[in-house]
């Protein structure tokens, strides 16, 4: 724990996570105004005593928005992202140990998905599914899966072939042992690190996917929807889209550095 | 390189458009709404309606639609657009054209500027010039294309102040000044991200080599500073930089849907939202098939580009 809190980059990663995932948790708690509630005498103001980030173009209080906003922007990712990582590691896992055809065919398939752009790939299974949020976050889910799918296999097949997993196999173990016991635990580390960046994606694709008014709907105070709600003002408070924009940044910016630190830690030999 | 391996390389590349083609189909044949009543609107008689379907194969089974698409694209045919009565050749080749020069334009960008700032960063390594760069190249990946461009629009658009227009595309062969002044905002936003990787990369790939033997004895050979770091340590160090702007086209191909959405540039990503919205299939599958074949193009252009920076990489 102090080797991984030495780096610089994990302390402002992990600070930076900490701030996040309490703003999901409790953001809506200590929200000083009602999301909603409109002011009309502070319509679209900067920073002031009263509204610590700024007013939007109904005067709701931007601070409010935004603590209000943290779950349905952080779970998005974190829950996409979780679905994603499931399927895509079953996938692997299946491939990686089987080998011999079942492995190329399920390899080939994933190349041809993996040539689709994930946005691409995500706007389209919008479309078919329509947008909203449970959908946006299924389709971000369904876009992750192939990728998980051949980081999981190639986890799984570096450690397929060591020692611990043959004398498990010389045992006479089930197959489903060795795999639930000896390889998955020591293939998980690349498989949490590589989650733990795509969360940081997943929150961008979801916010972007509201933005394109694909994802959250109004009156939602997702943070993508907020940008979008903004612009037509913005050239008269800067604000109201600078805040939510940073606001995803920051979450973005926290899951990246975050999962950096880890690699950097799970895995000494890649740390210079 | 053998020709073997590029004829393999190739192969590889036609299997996997073949596979994405009948991911393409797939998806946009599970699409809700019978694509004839889209067209004919909702209250078109039945006969009109069973008429469309003949006309475009709806009521065959879903294996011969797929064939016949299939075969239309081996003759260069990709069907007509449902909505705009066009050859989807015309309206998809257009719009690519326009991408292409954004997308080059962007690529261009990064290759100027993150290099020598990947450069700047390894020499300056600890520095508060490296942080000031670091801290750049962060806030860059973690800003969606969509929020820079918002704030690149506030700050840098705003109507009578802004130096640059907030949206649209005028051909460089008409007016090339024109052209720069529509380009650069759109350019900017897709190269931030990519600007930040490609610095990245440049600069730990550069320290590393900066340690290595022969700088060292490049320098005690006596040759200038300049000298030892351009002919020596940089061309040594891009063969990452390259395979990391290839993994990079893939964002750079769906940050192109989102920035010409914003900047209205007449590209395949406009053509692209159009075509979901109004469940354009044709124009779907064409652009999908066409995004993908660039990107896994791409990557084996930089497989090559890598080979010819680093002749100690062989492909068999």
């Amino acid at each position: 724990m102090r080797r991984f809190l030495s780096s610089p980059s994990a302390v402002v990663g992990t600070t930076l996570l900490v701030l996040v995932l309490f703003a999901a948790l409790f953001g809506p708690l200590i929200a000083p105004y009602d999301p909603q509630e409109f002011h009309p005498l502070a319509r679209l103001q900067g920073p002031s005593a009263s509204y610590w980030l700024g007013t939007d173009q109904f005067g709701r209080d931007l601070l409010s928005r935004i603590l209000s906003g943290a779950p349905a922007t952080i779970a998005f990712g974190v829950f996409s992202t979780t679905i994603g990582v499931v399927v895509g590691s079953l996938i692997g896992v299946i491939a990686g140990v089987s080998s011999g055809w079942v492995d190329s065919t399920i390899m080939r398939i994933l190349d041809g998905l993996l040539a689709v752009p994930d946005l691409l790939f995500t706007l389209l299974i919008v479309t078919v599914l329509g947008g909203g949020m449970e959908h946006a976050l299924l389709a971000v889910a369904v876009a992750f899966t192939p990728g998980m799918a051949r980081i999981a296999r190639s986890a799984v097949l570096s450690v397929r072939t060591r020692d611990y997993v043959r004398a498990a196999v010389a045992r006479g173990e089930s197959g489903l042992y060795i795999v639930g016991r000896e390889v998955l635990p020591n293939a998980l580390s690349p498989i949490v690190v590589e989650a733990t960046i795509r969360v940081s994606f997943a929150i961008m694709i979801g916010a972007t996917l509201g933005f394109l008014g694909l994802g959250a709907q109004p009156p939602s105070t997702e943070w993508g929807l907020m940008v979008s709600e903004a612009r037509q003002f913005m050239f008269r408070n800067p604000w109201c889209v600078a805040i939510p924009g940073l606001s995803i940044a920051t979450a973005a910016l926290g899951f990246n550095l975050f999962g950096d630190a880890l690699r950097d830690a799970l895995d000494p030999r890649r740390s210079h | 390189m053998s020709r073997g391996y590029l004829i393999r390389r190739l192969l590889a590349i036609i299997l996997v458009l073949a596979i994405v083609t009948l991911a393409v189909f797939a998806i946009t044949t599970i699409l809700p709404g019978n694509a004839a009543i889209m067209i004919l609107g909702e209250y078109a008689t039945p006969d009109a309606v069973a008429a469309l379907e003949r006309q475009l194969h709806l009521d065959q089974p879903w294996y011969m639609q797929y064939l016949s698409w299939v075969a239309g694209i081996l003759h260069g045919d990709f069907g007509t657009s449902l909505r705009l009565s066009q050859p989807v050749t015309q309206v998809v080749g257009e719009a690519f054209l326009n991408s292409a020069m954004l997308a080059l334009t962007a690529l261009a960008a990064v290759i100027i500027v993150a290099i020598p700032l990947g450069v700047l960063a390894a020499l300056k390594r600890g520095t508060v010039i490296d942080l000031a760069i670091g801290l750049f190249s962060y806030l860059g990946t973690a800003l969606p294309e969509f929020v820079t461009a918002t704030l690149l629009l506030v700050f840098l658009a705003a109507p009578n102040v802004g130096p640059f227009p907030a949206g649209g595309f005028v051909a460089p062969w008409e007016d090339l000044a024109g052209f720069a002044a529509h380009v650069i905002l759109p350019a900017a936003t897709l190269g931030l991200i990519l600007l930040a990787h490609v610095s990245r990369q440049v600069r730990s790939e550069m320290s590393e080599v900066l340690a290595s033997d022969y700088v060292r004895a490049a320098r005690l050979k006596g040759l200038s500073e300049r000298r030892v770091i351009w002919r020596h340590t940089l061309p040594n160090s891009l063969a990452p930089a390259v395979a990391v702007i290839s993994l990079d086209i893939g964002y750079l191909l769906g940050g192109i849907i989102v920035v010409e959405e914003i900047f209205a540039w007449p590209g395949l990503g406009r053509v692209l939202m159009y075509a979901l919205e109004n469940r354009d299939l044709p124009v779907i599958q064409a652009v999908t098939l066409l995004l993908a074949a660039i990107y896994a193009l791409s990557n084996l252009v930089s497989d090559i580009i890598i080979a010819k920076l680093d002749p100690r990489v062989r492909y068999a």
